[in-house]
């Protein structure tokens, strides 16, 4: 099959230059050297050809033969994802444990999905029928809560001539037979492929609407994103970015979840793949390990294996997208993504721009987060892809390139606070740099879900913010004594809500998810507290005596309180603060 | 080196800095190391950088001083670079390449192994569990140090780093069987590496530590070679002989100004300041050497000392280092200035690997709200003494007057401890409460209840 293509000229780290170049295009994977290491090409010229290798390349010398079987890098898309973990080009990791050991050697080749194990197919169509690319034929239950939808592969068009009768199957086996009107046979089995760099097609884009809840008050209830969005989350080190991104992984409503580590670190990794199977999720009631698949290409795996984990995990977030579910990608970081551009850039000798990252950063970045979005899929379904991209600026600089770049493609900005995170403040999500885009979008969900106040309750919130930021310029200068007892109300309910809203500790039992429903009631609380205080301070109530009332003390301590089946109770404490307020007033 | 017969080259095309280049040879791999003998008939060690047909890049180990174009021959050793460990590597002294110092022959090797080391699969990577108590409060109480943890020190010139380790080093082993330490000292001084040695030996434990010293005279290229045969060393103890080993790196600074001069010499294209693009991954190759694997009982913590370049967080070194490691312990000169040791910088200071490891069961219950409440209202001392140095600390409010109060004491007691000094994690938390048990009742937003009834006794004033 693989035929000899070229041979290695010179090596440069992860760049191979190959000379004697026959029959090779631009990203066909090739396999280099005696231990057939894989590669990708990534620029021709006359008859010599660049390679980027995903493996080290130690050992590679001039001569070494370059094989190809004219493919793109491509990852295999079938029943078995879930729950698994690949590297960045999609090898199962858990079976190269099991074959090498502890430490990843080289030159491995192995399927991505288990070939063995026998699927329980269920036929949707009958011979005879006409489809085209995407149509569904048949399903299999992949995990107790995810129906995986086998579909016509995308560029196939045709009759249906044989399908498989409901029964066991291993992957690999033919379970359809569809005719073109050519009168060309294709074989259809449960696993298909697909090249990473190109987007799966579907049938129309759609405007977004539903928001992706995450758990997280912060986030649902300030800066919502929504279902097919995108959102960056910037942070230096230390702020908390992959306990956001987890908690996100963990609580979001997606479907599916594809959590993409790339080049982080490895314990946090580890952390992920010991703790999902044992959290089960608040709405299906199984572990979560069953709507989730793990990338994994630690920081010290090799750097062009990071390049491509991204496109690795977008691609499997389209494939389930096209069967009609709702997906949540995390990468982190995309900033270690830009960074093994860079390398590879500078390997390559090409022009380096500011910071030495390449002049098509911004196009890479941006053709990455158009992947993302709500789309009709070739089954007339509707799917989506939500991005949750972590970025690590240098030195915590937000107008580095990454960061700045990435602002223009993306519609919603958690910026992480390096004062926050300090004080312990965790989400460090800072509500002064912050924005989201989509509040217009899913607006209308919480109106009609939830509340009609919702929209009039944030803004609420999101004023007295931003004049206790104003107030903290004085306050620095003169102290709070001096304020008159309305501005120095503005500050405690500013804290109260910082401490007993936006804190939420990721692993309090019962603070680390909240429901909307109870996010909802929680801001009522605060608002109403402070509308009902605010009355109170004019007829000349001190401050100290409103901040010694026992109600104060439970609005704050609220969010570890109310537990989600408590709910009932929570209802009516907006009503509790009014009344017990009013009764000071008598 | 005793190794076969290779193919014998003579003559060189360029030498520049530590690197040369050498043309018309074949058949040469990439990161293959190089035996070079120079006309003195003196052997020295390369790794090949870049290959190609025809010619290959070396950097030459030992430096290139003295080497001349015409009468050095070089052989291709056709293998990637191999380091011996054994565990009677314990208790002795090495140059930065391996090479005894200590005028005893080189040990009897039990393995070679690859000194880049192999990247661990993360699916055999165990979470690092149990806490290593080091007896100083602010590490333990505020930044708990885990087995398997790597956790840097970032310093500055002319604070107490050193101190801080050797501490650690001697207090961490108590109760420690396997415990042992590889020590790795990357372009210091002389005096530094002494003190480290007189610290060991004074604290009985030199006959635990392999000591990898290159030292600031030694030829700067060597320093990046010296952190992969310590770590090399730590893995085989780890993960062969189930040992707890703590590797403390210091200084990485000098280590990444090596790879900065290397990668200037070569040409390539420079990121920030200067660094390649590659320093976060080539770091990274160090860093993630850390940690616990499912196979082996043994663990590899790091403690990497870092001086940030005229104190700057910001700076390429500390910045990258931050995002690989598990935290960081930063020293403040502010408090140093003011007496305090270990002068541990409050706010700035983070254990990522601690949340999992204290609490009920492991430490005590109220541990993890009390870090949390102490840190935050730390974090408003800091700005109550930005207010007071404008309005004078007589204008103060009740309640900011007890924060000052608050965070003198937290300093002056809490943070500051002896040399010699042992406080156990639970005299740690006591104190703790004690000192935070100057501010009213109603600060304490992040402590539940439950355990303000029990712990929290306000002072009779």
């Amino acid at each position: 099959m693989a035929n000899l293509v070229g041979r290695v000229y010179r090596v440069n780290g992860p760049v191979v230059e190959l000379e004697g170049v026959t029959n090779l295009k631009m990203l066909d994977m090739v396999q280099v050297g005696p231990q057939r290491l894989i590669g990708e090409v990534v620029r021709l010229k006359g008859d010599h050809g660049f390679v980027q290798v995903y493996e080290d390349t130690t050992s590679l010398r001039a001569g070494d033969e370059v094989y190809s079987e004219g493919f793109p890098l491509f990852v295999e898309l079938g029943p078995g994802l879930l729950g698994n973990i690949y590297d960045g080009i999609q090898r199962p990791l858990e079976v190269m444990r099991k074959k090498q050991g502890v430490f990843i050697q080289r030159g491995m080749h192995n399927r991505s999905l288990d070939t063995e194990k026998k699927w329980h197919f269920v036929p949707l169509v009958q011979t005879g029928k006409e489809v085209s690319g995407g149509e569904v034929i048949g399903q299999v239950q992949e995990t107790a809560r995810i129906l995986h939808k086998i579909m016509v592969p995308v560029n196939i068009k045709g009759k249906i001539i044989a399908i498989k009768p409901e029964g066991d199957y291993v992957i690999d086996e033919e379970i359809a037979v569809i005719v073109d009107e050519k009168g060309k046979e294709y074989k259809i089995p449960m696993v298909q492929l697909w090249p990473v760099r190109r987007p799966r097609p579907y049938l129309k884009r759609l405007s977004l609407e539903e928001p992706l809840l995450t758990g997280q008050r912060v986030i649902d209830t300030l800066f919502p994103v929504a279902k097919g969005g995108c959102v960056a989350v910037p942070g230096g080190f230390g702020t908390g970015k992959t306990v956001i991104q987890h908690q996100v992984a963990k609580w979001s409503d997606a479907d599916i979840v594809i959590y993409v580590g790339c080049g982080e670190r490895g314990n946090e990794m580890t952390d992920v793949l010991l703790n999902f199977p044992n959290l089960i999720d608040p709405r299906t009631q199984r572990p979560l390990s069953e709507r989730t698949i793990f990338i994994a290409n630690t920081s010290n795996m090799p750097v062009a294996a990071r390049e491509a984990s991204i496109y690795t995990g977008i691609t499997l977030a389209e494939y389930y997208r096209d069967m009609g579910y709702h997906v949540a990608l995390m990468a982190d970081s995309t900033s270690r993504w830009a960074e093994a551009l860079r390398e590879l850039s500078g390997r390559l000798e090409e022009m380096p721009l500011e910071e030495g990252f390449p002049a098509y950063l911004p196009s890479r970045l941006a053709e990455f987060y158009e992947r993302a979005g709500k789309v009709k899929t070739l089954s007339n379904d509707y799917g989506s892809i939500t991005i949750i991209a972590a970025v690590s600026p240098q030195g915590g600089d937000f107008s580095e390139p990454v960061t700045s770049h990435t602002k223009r493609f993306i519609r919603c900005f958690w910026a992480l606070d390096r004062e926050l995170a300090n004080s312990r403040h965790y989400p460090a999500i800072s509500w002064i740099d912050s924005y989201s885009e989509y509040l217009e979008d899913v607006k209308n969900w919480w109106h009609r879900q939830i509340s009609p106040e919702w929209e009039k309750l944030r803004q609420n919130i999101m004023e007295l913010l931003q004049k206790e930021q104003r107030l903290l310029q004085v306050v620095k200068l003169v102290g709070t004594d001096v304020l008159p007892p309305s501005q120095r109300l503005v500050l405690e309910v500013c804290s109260l809500f910082k401490n007993g809203f936006l804190q939420q500790v990721a692993f309090d039992q019962i603070d680390t998810y909240s429901s909307a429903r109870k996010q909802f009631l929680m801001l009522k609380s605060i608002i109403t507290f402070y509308q009902q205080a605010d009355g109170l301070i004019k007829k000349g109530i001190s401050i100290e005596e409103l901040r010694e009332q026992p109600i104060f003390n439970e609005i704050m301590r609220m969010r570890q309180k109310f537990s989600e089946d408590m709910l009932e109770e929570l209802n009516n404490f907006p009503r509790k603060v009014e009344e017990t307020l009013r009764e000071l007033d008598l | 080196m005793n190794r076969y017969t290779f193919r014998e080259y003579v003559g060189l095309e360029e030498v520049v800095g530590p690197i040369f280049i050498i043309r018309n040879i074949h058949n040469v791999g990439y990161n293959e190391v190089v035996e070079i003998t120079d006309q003195e008939n003196k052997n020295r060690l390369g790794i090949t950088l870049e290959v190609g047909k025809g010619f290959a890049v070396v950097q030459v180990l030992g430096g290139t001083s003295g080497l001349s174009l015409s009468n050095c021959r070089v052989r291709f050793t056709e293998e990637p670079l191999k380091v011996g460990v054994s565990t009677d590597m314990l208790g002795r002294i090495f140059d930065g390449l391996g090479n005894p110092l200590d005028g005893l022959p080189q040990p009897v090797y039990e393995e070679f192994i690859d000194v880049n080391g192999l990247a661990i699969n993360p699916t055999s990577r165990q979470y690092p569990c149990n806490i290593i108590e080091t007896g100083i409060s602010s590490i333990d109480v505020m930044n708990t140090l885990v087995r398997g943890q790597k956790l840097p020190i970032f310093s500055g010139s002319g604070l107490p780093h050193d101190l801080i380790a050797t501490q650690i080093a001697r207090q961490a082993r108590v109760k420690e069987e396997n415990f042992c330490v590889v020590f790795a000292a990357m372009g210091v001084k002389y005096d530094t590496a002494q003190f480290f040695i007189k610290s060991f030996e004074e604290s009985g434990v030199l006959d635990r530590v392999a000591v990898f010293l290159s030292l600031a005279d030694a030829p700067s290229i060597a320093r990046l070679m010296t952190p992969r045969f310590a770590l090399s060393c730590a893995e085989f103890l780890a993960f062969k002989k189930d040992m707890h080993v703590l590797v403390i790196m210091t200084d990485m600074s000098n280590y990444c100004e090596a790879l900065r001069e290397l990668s200037t010499v070569r040409g390539e294209i420079p990121a920030r300041k200067g660094y390649p693009g590659y320093l976060y991954s080539d770091l990274a190759s160090l860093y993630e050497r850390a940690g616990m694997i499912k196979d082996a009982k043994g663990s590899i913590t790091q403690l990497p000392i870092l001086t940030m370049p005229n104190d700057d967080i910001t700076h390429p070194i500390p910045d990258l280092t931050g995002y690989i490691t598990e935290g960081q312990i930063v020293l403040e000169r502010e408090l140093y200035a003011r007496g305090i040791y270990p002068p541990v910088a409050g706010l700035p200071s983070l254990s990522r690997l601690m949340k999992d490891n204290i609490g009920k069961g492991m430490t005590r219950e109220d541990h993890p709200a009390l870090t949390s409440q102490l840190f935050s209202c730390y974090a408003h001392v800091k700005d109550v003494r930005a207010l007071a140095s404008i309005i004078g600390e007589e204008e103060l409010s009740p309640l900011d007057a007890l924060y000052l109060k608050f965070g003198e004491e937290f300093e002056r007691r809490f943070l500051s401890q002896g040399y010699f000094e042992r406080r156990s994690i639970e005299q740690g938390l006591d104190l703790g409460w004690e000192i935070i048990s100057i501010l009213p009742k109603e600060e304490l937003a992040r402590i539940k209840e439950e355990f303000l009834e029990i712990y929290y006794k306000p002072s009779n004033k």
